[in-house]
């Protein structure tokens, strides 16, 4: 299990993250590590095992419908780096 | 030429797909306790922590927007999935806080259903592919000197949407024309107006929709390279859009190039669909089971409760209006498109004898004076009752057809019963032989020449007759009764 330099590439790329061609390389067998390591678990028998995706065994935990108070919008915008009157203010997107 | 004409001449046949989504009128949001109705709101007013997205908040379902997504998937005959789980979907777009959207991604809570509709070629079943629960995002503004996104300056947010409970529906691609697009698309709107799960306003954005569409050889079973269409967000864009789209697919096909995959956009303004964003910016959302909450477990009993409490669905109100009143399936099937409607020609139909009279007056008067006064049923002074007053007045010949029109004018404008309109105003039919025919002879007297045509073979003369007739009577005369009566006088002189 590997994963090679243009796929440590492509995942950066839709984290957003600028990686120079030396974090590529360092990346790529770092990643290649940590998958051969948890592609041991393969090793094992899981045939009629469903997968787990929640650490937790319970299911249907749910909120009726109902409508809570909201944060104003004072508070709302309170941590906005940037705003503009009633808005949150973000830079051009493409 | 007609797209469809143009298609056959070329040997092609188009490939369409829809994807819906519909706000849920709930009380509160998806996730949280912040109003769901949201549209018109002051901005960024019903946001909270968990909307927001902030550091350590829990999300938890609102159970009304899970029950009534079953509610859809099974108005949609869809299978319900035991299991079902909520997946983050990834993506940087400001338009929601989270950077990812919660939403289904393997165990949708619907799959497998079928809608049934009605287009002029008959009866058709489109294949329901999934329905699944998801939020919907916050709205975005951008401001620059064009207000078009790629010409932004900056970009303003208001997330009072982001939260709201959003129901996708996916078809398969079964639909071969933007006509019975657009009639899936009113069908499905009506069936969701049934469940009074949302108000289904497009304008206001509470019903969306896009499309795949491609192109292939008419009778291939492969599919063709696909596009995909955003923004058709009216019947009419629906439809201007699918027929400008298969256009130009078939236009770059025939000149020899390739469709390129892409996300294409329906400019509404200069009716035509540009380049979004083509396959290689494609996302790659990266879905992931949502670690904070827990998966659901829709039960048998829980299905079959929710079943039981159906209401009547547009199609099966289409049978039982055939069944019970014996009008057209046409009309049955105009009638049930719209729910306000169909209970109105219900109620009017109860109180007469004759149901398919009075589907006649409200498919063509009440249609024509609604659309040209731009009102609906809820908002009309004219009752089921006036309704069957009218056809009851028509039925038994006490007023003519022509003048049916105006008393229904009236009635619509005023809200006056019919019965009361045509005494004051003095409408009813002559039904006194002997002055119609006194009238009848005044006329023929006065025509000569037309009588002379007549009686020299020239047959249409007699409707020129019958005319001067009516005019003199002010539409009070019986035409098909004048017309008999000129026959007898003549052919007896
Ligand atoms: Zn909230």
């Amino acid at each position: 299990m590997s994963i090679s330099k243009d796929e440590v590439r492509h995942v950066a790329k839709l984290a957003r993250l600028e990686l120079s061609e030396e974090e590529i390389e360092k990346f790529s067998n770092q990643l290649s590590q940590i998958l051969e390591h948890a592609a041991r678990v393969q090793e094992l028998d899981l045939e009629n095992l469903e997968p787990l995706t929640h650490a937790v065994d319970r299911r249907n935990v749910f909120r009726s419908d109902e409508v809570k108070e909201c944060l104003s919008r004072e508070e709302a915008l309170s941590n906005a780096p940037e705003r503009e009157g009633e808005f949150f203010k973000i830079p051009p997107i493409v | 030429m007609s797209l469809e004409k143009l298609l056959k001449e070329k040997g092609y046949e188009a490939v369409i797909g829809l994807e819906i989504h519909t706000e849920l009128q709930t009380n509160s949001k998806m996730f949280c306790g912040c109003p769901a109705r949201v549209f018109g709101l002051e901005p960024n007013t019903a946001v909270c922590p968990i909307c927001l997205g902030l550091p350590g908040t829990l999300p938890v379902p609102n159970q009304k927007a899970v029950e009534w997504t079953v509610k859809i998937a099974l108005a949609l005959n869809c299978k319900i999935n035991e299991f079902s789980q909520f997946h983050r979907k990834n993506y940087f777009y400001p338009d929601m806080p989270k950077n990812y959207q919660i939403s289904q991604y393997d165990y949708p809570i619907g799959v497998n259903g079928y809608l049934e509709i009605e287009t002029s070629k008959g009866q058709k079943r489109i294949r329901i592919h999934r329905v699944h629960l998801e939020e919907d995002t916050g709205k975005l503004v951008h401001v620059g000197r064009t207000g078009r996104i790629s010409e932004a300056e900056y970009s303003l947010i208001d997330f009072n949407r982001a939260g709201v409970p959003l129901v996708e529906i996916v078809t398969e691609a079964d639909i071969e024309t933007p006509e019975e697009a657009k009639v899936f698309m009113q069908t499905l709107r009506s069936v969701l107006l049934t469940l009074e799960v949302s108000d289904c306003n497009m304008e206001e954005g509470s019903l969306r929709c896009d499309a795949n569409v491609s192109i292939r050889p008419k009778g291939s079973t492969s599919f063709g390279t696909k596009t995909e269409i955003k923004n058709l967000n009216s019947f009419r864009a629906l439809e201007k859009g699918l027929e400008y789209e298969i256009k130009r697919q078939l236009e770059t096909v025939l000149s020899g190039k390739k469709v390129v995959q892409e996300t294409r956009h329906w400019d509404d303004a200069n009716k035509r669909t540009v380049t979004l964003r083509t396959k290689e910016e494609a996302h790659d959302y990266r879905y992931f089971p949502e670690p904070d909450m827990v998966p659901m477990e829709i039960s048998t009993q829980i299905v079959e409760k929710i079943r039981s409490e159906l209401p009547e669905l547009p199609f099966e109100k289409k049978k039982r209006f055939i069944r019970e009143y014996s009008i057209k399936e046409k009309d049955a099937g105009i009638l049930v498109s719209d729910k306000e409607m169909a209970e109105f020609f219900e109620e009017a139909a109860r109180l007469s004898n004759n149901p398919q009279a009075v589907a006649n007056i409200i498919l063509s008067e009440l249609l024509y004076h609604l659309n040209e006064s731009d009102v609906w049923f809820s908002d009309i002074r004219i009752t089921p009752k006036h309704i069957s007053d009218l056809v009851n007045l028509l039925e038994s010949g006490k007023i003519s057809s022509k003048i049916a029109k105006e008393v229904f004018a009236e009635a619509f404008k005023t809200g006056k019963n019919p019965e009361e309109i045509v005494r004051e105003r003095g409408l009813e039919q002559i039904s006194d032989d002997t002055m119609l025919e006194s009238i009848i002879y005044e006329v023929l007297n006065e025509n000569p020449q037309a009588v002379k045509d007549f009686k020299e073979g020239k047959k249409q003369a007699i409707g020129f007759l019958v005319g001067q007739v009516m005019k003199k009577t002010q539409g009070k005369a019986n035409p098909q009764m004048v017309n008999e009566k000129i026959l007898e006088i003549l052919s007896n002189n």
